[in-house]
């Protein structure tokens, strides 16, 4: 279901061009759960930013189920991401003036969905997630572990076929980090494909399938269980 | 899963406007401080521009007012001919223009649209009573003139209504001249000298103030007959006409005009002077005055404009990883441009209707303050101030919301 294919991706740096992606041929079937590491600077979070269409390939062509979605204009870009993509980041990244469930609310506002249906669906998310009580609250009055909650409640309203985390865990502490990889598991284990940037070891292990980048490039592309396919 | 459908598409692009409006909302008042700031640029415009133009308007309305106090459909008959298309011949042949005579006045009076006619003399005289006299002003005319000047009196009558060939010995006062020369003696009923004639006084006229040209307090009305004897001339300064409505005006002009024109043997010698057309020019001045000021506070308004794409490109760069998400939660760059900009009119209309209770609380206080002028902003400066403070929102806007649907999500949500 995404496919890469020849994908460059460059930067230009002073008079210097960086290559943070160089020659990514890769394919994730639906439902995989991959983790991308790498140290920095090695491509894993453009590679992310790349698959989520928030950036765009030098060269190459990207497919997703089967379409051609570097063609695409703006227009129809944004409304794949609305549809098929949910986004997790390390730093949460919630409107501060809106509360949690409001936060959930807005990728449904931007498709325009009608304001008792989207109740409706912000109410499941809510309870799905256990953030019940603190559906009014602001994301200041929420823990570290709630916010990225509420975050992953807000990239899955869509229901999505593709969940991008970029380190997820990175600014929670041991406790809240491990319940959040739970829900992300969980959802894995619902269909959703969950692709993961992450440095951390541990937390790589736990994925099925992991890439390991160095230089803009696939240095290892390992599958535990046989069950899913490969392709390096 | 890749569904395009183009429908879902529409909607995502106009986005559901109560949303929009809401979301804008949430973000003006959760940046209050900002916020506060704008609305106080907006509606000093916006008030601006209706505090003046109600003032440009209370003038004209103002001198409107003083013009309607000489008389409505009013007609002055002006001896000699005023007129600049050259038509010196008259001149030139030594020939003066014939006086206005009485008899002028009173076949003016046989027009159907004539509601009323009076004659007028005037020259200086000294007044006198017992060992108190003074120079004076003395109009000499008929007991229409009352009416048709909107004049009053505070005593007695006016001239009777008589032959205007007759003379008759008495005399209307003005307030200052009663107070000068009588003081705190009753002044109906005495006989005074005005010039070399005696006559009583009837009346007393009510203070009208400076009513263009005269002051009635200052003048001593007699009967026209009595003042051509008293100075010594059978010609008149002007005829006054009242038309019966406005519409008649011009017919009774050209009535007056061929009148005036066979009695004076083919010569239109007269000059015809309308308190429309005095009106009219004065009117326009004050109102061109007032699109002047009016477009002079405009300026404040393009100047809030301004201001507000200032804080609004503040707004973006301290909401950049805002914008990046929504752009990762799937809003298009035009969905972006409708946040940006909504705000900024909603900024602009909730200044604009700010600004257009200040401005209307301005024009009040000039009011009450000044009664006199009655400052009444116009209906357009308040729409014009109006949807000039939205469409200045909006232009200024412009700029900052297209910033902020160009920035790179990547870069936007990298900010930490």
């Amino acid at each position: 279901m995404i496919k890469l294919q020849k994908i460059h991706r460059n930067f230009q740096v002073g008079d210097q061009t960086v290559h943070a992606l160089d020659d990514i041929n890769l394919e994730i079937g639906q439902g995989e759960y991959v983790s991308v590491m790498g140290p920095s600077g090695s491509g894993k979070s453009t590679l992310l930013n790349l698959i989520g269409m928030l950036d765009h390939p030098s060269s190459g062509q990207y497919y997703l189920n089967d379409k051609n979605v570097t063609e695409l204009d703006e227009v129809e870009e944004a409304l794949i991401r609305n549809n098929n993509i949910g986004f997790v980041f390390q730093a949460f990244h919630l409107v501060p003036r809106l509360s949690a469930a409001e936060n959930i609310e807005l990728p449904l506002m931007l498709a325009g969905i009608d304001p008792d249906l989207r109740k409706t669906k912000v109410e499941q998310a809510l309870v799905s997630l256990n953030l019940t009580e603190r559906a009014h609250h602001k994301p200041e009055q929420l823990s570290g572990g709630q916010r990225q909650r509420v975050a992953i409640a807000r990239a899955t309203i869509t229901e999505p076929s593709v969940l991008l985390a970029d380190e997820p865990t990175g600014n929670l502490d041991q406790k809240s980090g491990h319940d959040v990889m739970d829900i992300l598991e969980a959802l894995n284990q619902r269909g959703i494909t969950l692709i993961m940037v992450t440095h951390d070891q541990s937390l790589g292990d736990r994925s099925v399938r992991s890439i390991n980048m160095i230089d803009g490039r696939i240095e290892s592309d390992i599958t535990k269980n046989s069950d899913h396919v490969s392709v390096s | 899963m890749v569904v395009l459908n183009p429908i879902l598409l529409k909607i995502q692009i106009m986005l559901a406007s109560r949303d929009v409006i809401r979301f804008a909302w949430q973000a003006l008042k959760g940046y209050r401080t900002r916020t506060i700031l704008m609305l106080i640029a907006m509606s000093i415009g916006v008030a601006s521009v209706l505090v003046l133009t109600s003032l440009g308007e209370g003038a004209r309305r103002y001198v409107r007012g003083e013009f309607a106090s000489l008389g409505t459909n009013l007609i002055i008959v002006i001896p000699g001919r005023s007129e600049t298309s050259g038509s010196g011949l008259g001149n030139m042949m030594g020939v003066t223009p014939r006086d206005l005579t009485l008899g002028d006045a009173e076949a003016l009076t046989r027009h159907p649209n004539v509601k009323q006619i009076a004659p007028l003399n005037i020259g200086g005289a000294e007044i006198s009573w017992q060992n108190r006299k003074r120079e004076v002003t003395v109009m000499g005319t008929s007991s229409e003139l009352l009416s048709i000047r909107h004049w009053s009196l505070s005593r007695g009558k006016f001239l009777p209504d008589t032959d205007w060939e007759r003379a008759s010995p008495v005399c209307v006062i003005g307030k200052k001249i009663r107070d000068e020369i009588f003081t705190a003696h009753n002044a109906l009923g005495q006989w005074v000298r005005i010039g070399d004639n005696r006559c009583r006084v009837i009346g007393i006229m009510s203070s009208e103030g400076q009513s263009i040209g005269v002051d009635v307090d200052e003048v001593v009305v007699i009967p026209v007959a009595s003042a051509q004897a008293l100075f010594n001339t059978p010609s008149l300064f002007r005829i006054f006409i009242e038309a019966k409505t406005r519409n008649a005006i011009p017919r009774v002009i050209q009535f007056t005009k061929d009148t005036i024109k066979a009695r004076h043997q083919g010569e239109e010698d007269i000059t015809v002077v309308t308190q429309d057309a005095v009106l009219a020019t004065f009117d326009n001045i004050l109102s061109v005055l007032t699109y002047a000021v009016g477009g002079i506070a405009g300026i404040s308004l393009a100047v809030a404009g301004i201001l507000i794409m200032n804080v609004m490109l503040v707004a973006v760069s301290q909401r950049t990883s805002e914008i990046g998400l929504l752009k990762a939660l799937g809003a298009s760059r035009r969905g972006i441009i409708m946040l940006i900009l909504t705000e900024a009119m909603l900024l602009s209309a909730m200044g604009g209707i700010i600004g257009l209770t200040i401005g209307q609380l301005g024009a009040w206080a000039i009011r009450s303050a000044v009664p006199e002028l009655q400052a009444y902003p116009p209906l357009w400066a308040a729409a014009m101030s109006f949807s000039v403070a939205i469409v200045t929102g909006a232009i200024f806007c412009l700029l900052p919301a297209r910033k902020a649907s160009k920035l790179d999500p990547v870069l936007a949500l990298a900010k930490r």
